[in-house]
């Protein structure tokens, strides 16, 4: 707790890509319900959650954000039949490789949220911007700045996985 | 260098309640190349618009940005808009500041400093836009139905009326499908054949729709307005523009074979039409029975055919047509129960028949004339059980799916066997009954009245004792077991996918949910298009119906034809992954990953360090692709982007969020 109260006062910068067909109409009908969540949270409308480069999560870190959150729609439901599939296949496999590299668990997050779950954006970004606002701004690791530094030079493309969706197992 | 445009919108108070759009205008005049910045009350009016237009042409504008609602909303009507003016409706980005910012945040402040956050990402964006086109598609106006039930009827029928041409494939050697097997239809007791038959002929005789019997779509590809489908037409040894249908050869030919159309009760010749009113109504040869195309002996029926029509040399061909559409309408099979269900015997017993057995005894041209008879001794039943949701609504042997139209079917049996056989009694087994639909409910409990006897609880075994068919249930109303003496037992079994649906749905993308049957793009919205564009889906190919559904359905996809043949063209999605063949390595990644099939890889030959080289690159192709950009992010040497979304415009957006 003492951590979350000598932090109380930081305003992290959080970025989340949004699919266009689940999430990001999933904070409009927040908005219509006048819900209130952080004003912390920046949402970055992407066509689905399949688009979500890798290297933006990396850059978003290295630029200065303190934490990034990746939505698109339920496993199953996606607009483009399997985007979320790959998105969630690839970011998982991104997410552990972050960790390894020493970024905490928190600041980056991969969520499924559906158009008519209001109340769950509002609930995963006010849960996501607290454990980030309780870390503190974001310090980058050496070894982070190292990989940072290669990433931005493209090798993170080779972590794409190009299987066909039916591999991916399927849960939430 | 671009000249940017921001306008901010009030929207009444809905922004300007908690955001100071005067401050935001201010602060957006501030951002790179941003050359003009106002507010207005309403910015999507009419008057709004048009202030848009005019500080288009005063400032030279060439892209814009619009704080205002979510573009969900209104960035048609502003790209709507922007047509009328030099400026390109893809050179627009809207910065969504009342849903996600002055309706949620109640501060101020915070509000707006999130607001100037959010234009500055938009203008960032916008000025990484390209201008975008889309692209006509032709459609070629000739629709292509698969089945010829009755979904595939009725679509055909609907298509043709509509003035464009159809070509209808069956796999049997006659249209008519399920429904025409069967001898009455609930809840009307319309005999079905008279109903049916009709339909048949009108298809049969229309002059826009072509039949192809004893047809299979070998292979389908291509897109939307241009399906290129390969259809193997199986020989039929009979030359059908010679044959009369006199049916002379039927009563001649000495073989003889179970009939398929009698589910196995009856019997029919080597060549035949499998009922009365086949269309088309002439004969086919079974090669796997003739005796001619056997053994080289026999050839009574050429013999007998007045006009030659009989010819033993023929064989499969194939043909390749293009098509603007297809209909899927390939229907379904019952379960195989003999394979799931050994406590019902398992075939063992020839008096446990399925219910469309049972259609073809109550029929008067199935194979007893309409008499009810025990399939093993001819005897009439003085005692029926019939046992419901055998294969459905069973996850543990069958499928977990409600079939829907055996309830209704099952009631149907009993009335007509009560109203047959005199003294007759009838016992029913069911889990539940579900009789939702026009006059459903009445017909149930007319059967009740009638003097069928209901017992909710399944059948556990049928053995057979003296002659009796013993069937050990339980009747959990009365929480007692119960034993039924059966002279004979119908099974009301389970309608499971076709076996075509797994193979069609591939070839053409269109996915199968868990149980096989053919996805709809949207359930409640779409329930008769798929996710490929020009593909739609008639009748239980998409899931189990009774008949009124299935061709109110097949009615509803030809609409959807003749809604797309109506148009000369199709316009493309402008905002669609593109390929750089300079950086591409013809890995194939992007072509694996895309879920349209809208990427292949094609030989370019092009000169590269002063050699001509000749290498495989991505293509994609704008009428099959969709944007979403899985192959984007696939793309190793980063030759894909996506138009609209692209890597330039998204980094660019990061960018701008960080600078604050």
């Amino acid at each position: 707790m003492s951590v979350v109260e000598s932090n109380s006062d930081f305003q992290p910068t959080v970025l989340a890509f949004c699919c266009h067909w689940c999430t990001y109409s999933g904070a409009d009908l927040a908005g219509l319900n006048r819900m209130n969540y952080p004003a912390n949270i920046r949402l970055l409308r992407v066509p689905c959650s399949g688009r979500v480069n890798p290297q933006y999560v990396l850059t978003a870190f290295n630029k200065g954000c303190d934490g990034v959150l990746v939505c698109g729609c339920h496993p199953g439901d996606c607009h483009y039949v399997s985007g979320n599939y790959f998105a969630k296949r690839r970011m998982m496999a991104f997410k552990r490789l972050l960790e390894y590299t020493g970024l905490e668990p928190e600041r980056f997050q991969i969520r499924w949220i559906s158009g008519s779950e209001a109340g769950k954006f509002r609930d995963v970004v006010t849960q996501v911007c607290e454990e980030i606002r309780a870390l503190g701004p974001l310090k980058h690791s050496a070894s982070f700045e190292a990989f940072a530094e290669q990433g931005a030079l493209g090798t993170v493309n080779a972590l794409t996985p190009a299987n066909k969706a039916e591999e991916v197992v399927e849960n939430d | 260098m671009s000249r940017i445009g921001v306008f901010v919108c009030h929207c009444g108070s809905n922004i300007a309640g908690t955001i100071d759009v005067e401050q935001l205008a201010q602060a957006a005049r501030e951002f790179p190349h941003v050359v003009h910045t106002d507010d207005y009350k309403y910015i999507c009016s009419d008057t709004g618009q048009q202030s848009i237009k005019d500080a288009i042409a005063e400032h030279k504008l060439d892209r814009i940005v619009i704080a205002s609602c979510s573009p969900r909303m209104h960035e048609l009507t502003f790209r709507k808009m922007l047509e009328s003016t030099d400026v390109n409706p893809y050179m627009l980005e809207v910065a969504n500041i009342r849903e996600q910012c002055s309706w949620v945040h109640k501060d101020k402040d915070v509000g707006t400093k999130k607001a100037i956050d959010l234009v500055k990402m938009a203008a960032a964006k916008v000025d990484h836009d390209a201008p975008l086109f889309t692209t006509a598609i032709p459609i070629n106006k000739r629709a292509l139905v698969i089945g010829g039930g009755i979904a595939g009827m009725q679509a055909a029928l609907d298509i043709a009326d509509a003035g464009y041409p159809v070509t209808l494939v069956e796999k049997e050697p006659s249209l008519g499908g399920k429904m025409v097997m069967l001898d009455k239809t609930f809840p009307t007791l319309d005999c079905s054949a008279c109903i049916c038959t009709p339909k048949m002929a009108d298809v049969g005789s229309h002059p826009l729709i072509t039949i192809k019997t004893l047809s299979e779509v070998e292979q389908i590809t291509g897109y939307v307005g241009n399906f290129e489908v390969t259809i193997r037409e199986k020989a039929k040894y009979v030359d059908y523009d010679s044959c009369t249908g006199c049916g002379l050869c039927e009563t001649k030919c000495p073989s003889k074979v179970t009939s398929e159309f009698n589910q196995g009760l009856g019997l029919r010749k080597a060549i035949y039409t499998p009922f009365a009113q086949a269309v088309p109504n002439k004969p086919t040869i079974d090669a796997a029975h003739c005796r001619k195309l056997l053994e080289g002996k026999c050839g009574v029926c050429e013999k007998v055919c007045a006009v030659n029509a009989i010819r033993f040399d023929d064989v499969d061909t194939t043909s390749t047509e293009t098509y603007g559409a297809i209909i899927l309408a390939f229907g379904y099979q019952l379960i195989n129960w003999q394979e799931l269900y050994g406590e019902y015997g398992g075939g063992l017993y020839q008096d446990v028949i399925h219910g469309l057995q049972f259609e073809r005894l109550l029929n008067a041209s199935g194979p007893t004339e309409g008499h009810i008879q025990r399939p093993s001794d001819g005897a009439e039943p003085k005692t029926l059980a019939i046992i419901k949701c055998v294969g459905s609504r069973d996850p543990h042997k069958g499928r977990s799916y409600c079939s829907r139209a055996c309830c209704m079917y099952a009631a149907k049996h009993a009335h007509q066997y009560l109203d047959k056989v005199d003294g007759a009694k009838c016992f029913i087994f069911y889990m539940d009954v579900r009789c939702a639909g026009k006059g459903y409910d009445e017909f149930y409990m007319n059967t009740q009245h009638d003097g069928a006897t209901y017992l909710r609880g399944r059948v556990s075994k049928i053995y057979e004792e003296n002659g009796k068919l013993v069937c050990l249930g339980e009747d959990t109303l009365s929480g007692s077991q119960v034993r039924v003496d059966a002279d004979m037992v119908v099974l009301e079994t389970a309608m499971v996918p076709a076996d075509d649906a797994n193979r069609i749905g591939s070839m053409l993308g269109v996915t199968r949910d868990k149980d096989l049957w053919l996805s709809e793009a949207h359930p409640k919205l779409r329930p008769v298009e798929t996710n490929s564009g020009g593909i739609y889906l008639a009748g239980t190919c998409q899931g189990p119906k009774d008949i009124p559904d299935t061709v109110a359905q097949a009615s509803a996809a030809a609409m959807k034809v003749a809604i797309l043949f109506n148009k000369d063209e199709l316009e493309s999605n402008a905002m669609i992954a593109q390929s750089n063949s300079s950086l591409c390595n013809s890995c194939g990644a992007c072509e694996a990953i895309c879920p349209y099939q809208a990427i292949t890889l094609e030989e370019i030959t092009r000169r590269e360090n002063s050699v001509m080289v000749t290498r495989k690159v991505s293509k994609v192709n704008p009428s099959l692709c969709q944007g979403c950009g899985a192959c984007t992010v696939a793309c190793r040497p980063g030759a894909m982007d996506l138009k609209g979304f692209s890597d330039e415009q998204i980094m660019r957006e990061v960018d701008a969020l960080c600078q604050w």
